[in-house]
């Protein structure tokens, strides 16, 4: 979309570009609505912070400011997809997939109807406004719920890609994205399915499973660790929901050691996820991310830090991994350790 | 705590409008339109209506106090820190890691907090709860809840007005900042909640209207609203929001945007004076 020339030869260049995945979002639905005339947009006050103000600007008609009331925009939205309309709804992510959850099970994924939820300002990356404000449980409470496809784009041109495609799905989607800004690490001509996993690169040692902006924060600890002599191969698990159990199992079977990456609780996560598809194999597994814990305010990189979401908590997890790989006897642990 | 006279709570109110300013700039992060709107409120309630003892925030027959707008907390911490809460120097570290005073209200970090609030539209319905549980307790303690005018959108805020005419909540206060403005535009615009006095009064309430930026007035509504018995009270207090700053006032963009420097040193030239007591 925008800056789409110019992002790919940055990356050609090696010099990555950072954009916000909220501003992908924003740029998509403004491409959507001019090719489709179903295509509606609903914000809970929140136009500007979801990047939905585009869409609003060009196709007021299509747009409907439903003030802070997330729990009935969810259900305006099902009854316009109800009349063949295709709406997508923004807001910040605790508040779509939180504060609106029974309405979205219920109205929407329950009657299966054609919406697509929007979570910005997901995972710590609303740093200031502190816990109440941010969504760390997100992933575990949409992809429990049937019928409802959970994608956790990576970068910004993902994100584009995504909300094209789930716009031709029939169903409920629901698209997390951010409110920072992240690398752009794929390009226009990456391949991008609902429901494929990526594979960026095939390890020897251990296999990297991450989404969203870990994706990125993956690729940099598996070029350090190759320094070292370490190959971990790096999967971009974009589709949370239906998962690829067999890039998965693949990557199980060719590496033997996995490390899940995650910018969510490991509870109920992309990381469980993944150990879904694992259980019955014995393959050893550590997971980076929220350990059972509620955000709190501060600048995101530090929070990044302070919740352990770093390339060098990578880099330890991989480390870890291979040891208890090589172990063989892999007795029981404790998560937190 | 002694309660303070007009004269004094304008300059309490004053002061709070100087820490919300220095505080969102030195975070780089924060809301200060709402903050600002609310600012006599905080100084009325704080050092003059609330019967509390800052030295002993757990007295069990304090008054209690609600923010439902969550956003404000920097109006809220700074007139908390000024009444004796905590030490005044304790506002530096709003916003950032590892601090008490999270980018909204968090009781568990601050415990003298009576609920964790930020998500809009909740505070009311844990002041209803908590007007219940002193009710049952046979405490004459009253409940305040402060509450913003987009915030009146949330359904779940007239699930609580019906439960307060209900249960006959006399004991409960609910003062709306009517500042006109939400994040993205006029309320009018986003989502008209008007006519706000024929909402309440039809969910059972009593209705009482003031000038927010006037102490006397308010003042005034408060003593009023202590008289009503057998219903719950909603004070709807009229506001412009970012008062105090002229160039802040009545602007959408001042809702939750950090200043510059340039811009913090001209607000607080505005508000009085332009160097940093604390
Ligand atoms: C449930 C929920 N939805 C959205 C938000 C984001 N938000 C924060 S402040 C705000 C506008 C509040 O407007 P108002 O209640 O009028 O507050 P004030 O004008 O006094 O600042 C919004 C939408 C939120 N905090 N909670
Ligand atoms: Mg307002």
């Amino acid at each position: 979309m925008k800056n789409k020339k110019e992002d790919d030869k940055k990356i050609e260049t090696g010099k990555v570009k950072e954009l916000a995945t909220r501003a992908a979002f924003g740029d998509a639905i403004i491409a959507l609505g001019k090719k489709d005339k179903r295509i509606v947009a609903l914000t809970a006050d929140l136009s500007e912070s979801t990047k939905v103000s585009g869409f609003a600007e060009e196709f007021p008609d299509r747009f409907f400011q439903i003030g802070i009331a997330e729990q009935n925009m969810m259900n305006i939205a099902a009854g316009l997809s109800a009349t063949g309309k295709i709406p997508f709804v923004a807001t910040f992510a605790i508040f779509s997939s939180g504060r609106a959850w029974e309405q979205m099970r219920t109205a929407v994924c329950y009657a299966n109807m054609n919406v697509k939820i929007i979570g910005s300002h997901s995972g710590l990356s609303n740093g200031g406004d502190g816990a109440s404000h941010q969504e760390l449980e997100d992933i575990a409470i949409t992809r429990v719920i049937p019928n409802l496809r959970v994608i956790v784009p990576c970068d910004y041109v993902e994100t584009v890609k995504a909300v094209i495609e789930a716009s031709k799905i029939e169903g409920p989607v629901y698209i997390r994205v951010s409110r920072d800004n992240s690398p752009v690490i794929t390009r226009e001509t990456t391949r991008f399915q609902i429901g494929d996993a990526e594979v960026f690169s095939i390890g020897k040692d251990a296999s990297i499973i991450a989404c969203g902006k870990m994706v990125a924060i993956a690729l940099d600890a598996a070029e350090e660790l190759k320094k070292e002599g370490v190959f971990a191969g790096v999967i971009n698990l974009h589709t949370i929901k239906p998962i690829d159990e067999k890039t998965i199992l693949n990557a199980a079977k060719e590496t033997g050691a996995i490390v899940t990456a995650e910018e969510h609780q490991v509870h109920g996560g992309m990381g469980s996820a993944v150990l879904e598809v694992l259980a019955g194999h014995p393959v050893p597994v550590e997971m980076v991310g929220v350990k059972d814990r509620f955000g709190q305010s501060g600048k995101v990189p530090e929070l990044m830090k302070e919740y352990g979401l770093t390339k060098e908590d990578i880099k330890k997890a991989v480390h870890e991994v291979m040891k208890r790989k090589n172990q063989k006897t892999d007795s029981l642990r404790n998560i937190y350790i | 705590m002694r309660k303070l006279a007009i004269k004094e709570l304008e300059e309490k109110a004053k002061e709070i409008r100087k820490d919300v300013i220095r505080m969102v700039y030195e975070a780089q992060s924060g809301h200060i339109g709402g903050a600002l709107s609310s600012a006599e409120i905080f100084s009325s309630l704080f050092f003059n209506v609330l019967n509390h003892d800052p030295k002993r925030p757990d007295w069990n027959e304090r008054d209690r106090f609600v923010l439902s707008k969550g956003h404000a907390c920097a109006g809220l911490y700074s007139a908390m820190a000024r009444s004796g809460y905590f030490e005044v120097s304790e506002l530096n570290t709003f916003r950032k890691i590892d601090s008490r005073l999270q980018g909204h209200p968090s009781r568990a970090d601050l415990p003298m907090l009576e609920a964790s609030t930020g998500s809009l539209g909740q505070g009311l319905s844990i002041a209803v709860g908590i007007a219940l549980g002193l009710r049952l307790d046979s405490l004459k303690s009253r409940v305040y809840c402060l509450a913003g005018d987009g915030e009146l959108d949330e359904g779940q805020i007239w699930e609580a007005a019906m439960a307060a005419s209900h249960y006959k909540l006399d004991n409960l206060c609910a003062i709306i900042d009517v500042n006109g403005l939400q994040i993205d535009g006029w309320t009018k615009d986003i989502m008209n909640t008007q006519p706000l006095l024929d909402k309440f009064e039809s969910f059972g309430w009593h209705v009482l209207e003031a000038d927010g930026h006037n102490i006397k007035d308010i003042l005034r509504a408060f003593e009023d609203a202590k008289k009503i018995d057998d219903m719950p009270v909603a004070i709807l207090a009229q506001t412009v929001k970012g008062k105090g700053v002229s160039f802040m006032e009545n602007k959408a963009e001042w809702h939750g945007k950090p200043p510059t420097k340039e811009e913090m040193i001209r607000a607080l030239v505005e508000l009085g004076d332009g160097k940093d007591e604390r």
